[in-house]
């Protein structure tokens, strides 16, 4: 067993499967030498050489698109966004083609590769640097999104994101990259993509949530006089209902929780998606406490955007009282 | 070096067969033996009345939008007649007769003209990957394909395709650049037809020529004649060659003309001069080399009669047949998604189904 951050966790991983598959290719801004601005691929370049761990041109598309090439052509992608709000210039090629090529080509050309990014708020950044971005690509057919909220996760779910058939979009909350530590077996393991988790379990309202917000929700639960059944969604596309019915089935409450803007999001996807399945179990109207639909604020305002256990609390009552 | 000799910079063009069908540069004729000569033209002329027959055949309503390619022939033809077995073609969405040269068999490139996937599924690995819509974003494709086979010690290169309209994209400049960096073996064509869609070539760059761009990305640039076949063979065997010996990409600018429309749904005599179209069909590229062939005593305006219209049938009997295949399945719409289909795609399919059979009853 091995203590591991979020972050030691997703380099572990890394290494481990470069190791093992020898087609697997790790690049991005500042991703070889340097390791990553986060050092989550720090180390790579020494122990796999300059060809399979490098720095790119500062150019989204350029990753992204000759990733697509590179599937093509019997490598596996690994690639590094710096920051997912500098992900709009490679959205070309996410939106166009990767998510499109095993489509276009009726499975004659497939582009299976991990496309890494850290997202979300809380570590008072600069603009651009703050987004949760997860509905973008949650939205596009043909790609699947997972967001770990733990090392544990972070290690399963990137092992199956790298061995998946299909482009996995791997978002990172920077939040927790190094907020807590956790024991992690030493052999290779994977952590299901499309599957959620029950943290805890309750009667009386189902919470949703995932990535830094995991933690906060577990914050808000624990000294409340309400039986709450936490589920932490892992994978964001395809999402494990199954798991959100379940519960649902049993409480009659639903919150979902992201940081992810409110309009159109996938506490919206969510709920409409219990209206369809479990409309007659609901005690009370599913309800959702989400970012704002504002852009992020610059640190001295951001402390507003982000979502506390004490508002989740509060959010928690307000569906009690109905 | 022919980049060398024909610098860009210097605003020279390439040349090696003109437009009356004469030899302007004994010493750059390339060799290519005399089955290649004759297969390369015999290619260029399917695709000529391939392409007359789609433009027909959308006329009258049985095809749908459809991409001409007539006047292009020698670029894609000459280019790709220069490359091995083993390489990939990246191509834009205007080179029937280059994917035609590459192994696709007619009736695929039609398939997708007619608006269903499987015209981008190429069997026996002929290494085409498929039409690309988005301008210029399959220079990263050609990039990474390029970068690949650098990294597996692959002898192998990528050619990419694209119009002079794509030069202004960011796709088109972080492609190359990202091969430039890389020296990864990748071509990168640019065929210049002078139209983007109604926007001429003046107004997407600045430069003199697109070719001179190289510059900026530290490779070598050559502007070619791109109507003459045996030009455009020269100017990508020199390229290739320094792709696999690891000398990186180069820029290949193929000066050329779209004689006809951007699309079927397109209606060039609003925007260009039928003295410019004249002008341009003076110099197609079809008409020179088969003066060159006959010349050379490999073709006869007999065969060539016949040619035709061996061609004009073949492209009738593959259009009946693709005419006659079967609509897509709509469990084929919905499984190309994702390797496995996912429970909620799953779920939309079976409740789209139920709708159906409902309506039947």
């Amino acid at each position: 067993m091995a203590v591991e951050t979020v972050l030691s966790a997703i380099n572990k991983t890394l290494n481990e499967q470069m190791a093992k598959d020898e087609t697997i290719v790790v690049f991005g801004e500042d991703v070889g030498f340097e390791g990553g601005v986060f050092r989550a691929t720090k180390g790579l370049q020494q122990a796999f050489g300059k060809e399979r761990s490098f720095d790119s041109p500062l150019a989204e598309s350029a990753i992204i698109g000759s990733a697509v090439g590179m599937a093509v052509n019997g490598l596996k992608p690994v690639v590094e966004i710096q920051f997912s709000g500098f992900m709009f210039p490679g959205y070309n090629q996410i939106a166009t083609h990767v998510a499109r090529f095993r489509n276009r080509t009726r499975g004659l050309y497939t582009v299976p590769m991990v496309i890494r990014m850290p997202y979300g708020g809380g570590i008072r950044a600069l603009e651009h640097h703050s987004e949760s971005l997860e509905t973008l690509f949650g939205h596009i057919p043909g790609l699947k999104v997972v967001i770990p909220s733990t090392p544990y996760d972070a290690k399963g779910l990137l092992t199956a994101a790298i061995q998946d058939p299909d482009p996995v979009i791997f978002m990172e909350p920077k939040r927790i990259y190094r907020a807590f530590k956790q024991e992690l077996p030493d052999k290779e393991f994977k952590v299901e993509i499309g599957k959620a988790k029950v943290l805890q379990k309750g009667d009386d309202v189902t919470i949703v949530a995932w990535g830094a917000l995991v933690r906060e929700v577990e914050k808000a639960v624990k000294d409340l006089d309400v039986s709450a059944e936490v589920i932490d969604l892992r994978t964001i596309q395809p999402y494990d209902q199954d798991a959100i019915v379940k519960s649902v089935q049993k409480t009659g409450r639903l919150l979902v929780v992201h940081e992810a803007v409110k309009s159109f999001g996938p506490g919206a996807e969510i709920i409409s998606m219990i209206n369809e399945k479990a409309f007659l179990y609901l005690e009370a109207p599913p309800t959702r406490l989400t970012g704002f639909d504002i852009t992020v604020p610059l640190p001295k305002g951001e402390h507003h955007f982000i979502i506390t256990p004490e508002r989740i609390k509060a959010k928690i009552k307000e569906i009690m009282a109905f | 070096m022919l980049t060398k000799t024909f610098d860009p910079l210097k605003k020279k063009i390439f040349q090696v067969l003109d437009h009356e069908g004469k030899i302007v540069n004994e010493k750059l004729v390339p060799k290519i033996n005399d089955e290649t000569l004759r297969k390369m033209y015999e290619t260029m002329l399917l695709g000529r009345v391939a392409d007359m027959k789609a433009l027909q055949y959308q006329r009258q309503g049985r095809m749908l939008t459809y991409a001409p390619i007539k006047g292009q022939e020698a670029a894609q033809v000459g280019s790709i007649a220069a490359l091995e077995k083993q390489d990939w073609m990246v191509p834009a969405f205007r080179e029937m007769a280059g994917m035609l040269y590459k192994g696709a068999p007619l009736k695929k490139l039609y398939l997708y003209w007619y608006g269903n996937e499987m015209g981008n599924y190429f069997e026996n690995d002929i290494r085409i990957l498929p039409i690309s819509v988005p301008i210029a974003s399959q220079i990263n494709h050609g990039a990474g394909v390029a970068y690949a086979s650098k990294l597996q010690k692959k002898d192998e290169v990528a050619i990419a395709f694209v119009g002079d309209g794509g030069t202004s994209h960011g796709e088109f400049h972080e492609g190359l650049n990202f091969a430039a960096t890389t020296s990864s073996p990748l071509i990168v064509l640019i065929q210049n037809n002078q139209w983007a869609i109604s926007t001429p070539r003046e107004v997407q760059s600045k430069a003199e020529n697109l070719a001179s761009k190289a510059i900026g990305y530290g490779v070598p640039g050559i502007l070619v004649d791109g109507n003459d076949p045996l030009a455009m063979y020269a100017a990508v065997t020199e390229a290739r060659k320094r792709a696999v010996n690891g000398d990186g990409p180069t820029l290949i600018e193929a000066l050329t003309y779209r004689l006809g429309p951007h699309t079927t749904s397109d209606d060039p005599t609003i925007y260009r001069s039928d003295e410019e179209v004249k002008y341009w069909e003076e110099r197609d590229p079809l008409k020179r080399f088969k003066i060159y062939l006959i010349n050379k005593g490999l073709l006869t305006e007999e065969e060539d009669e016949k040619l035709q219209k061996e061609y004009n049938d073949y492209s009738n009997k593959i259009f009946k047949e693709i005419e006659n295949m079967e609509l897509i399945s709509l469990e084929d719409v919905f499984k190309y998604t994702y390797e496995e289909m996912p429970k909620f795609l799953t779920e939309q399919l079976e409740e789209y189904k139920r709708y159906l059979e409902s309506e039947e009853k």
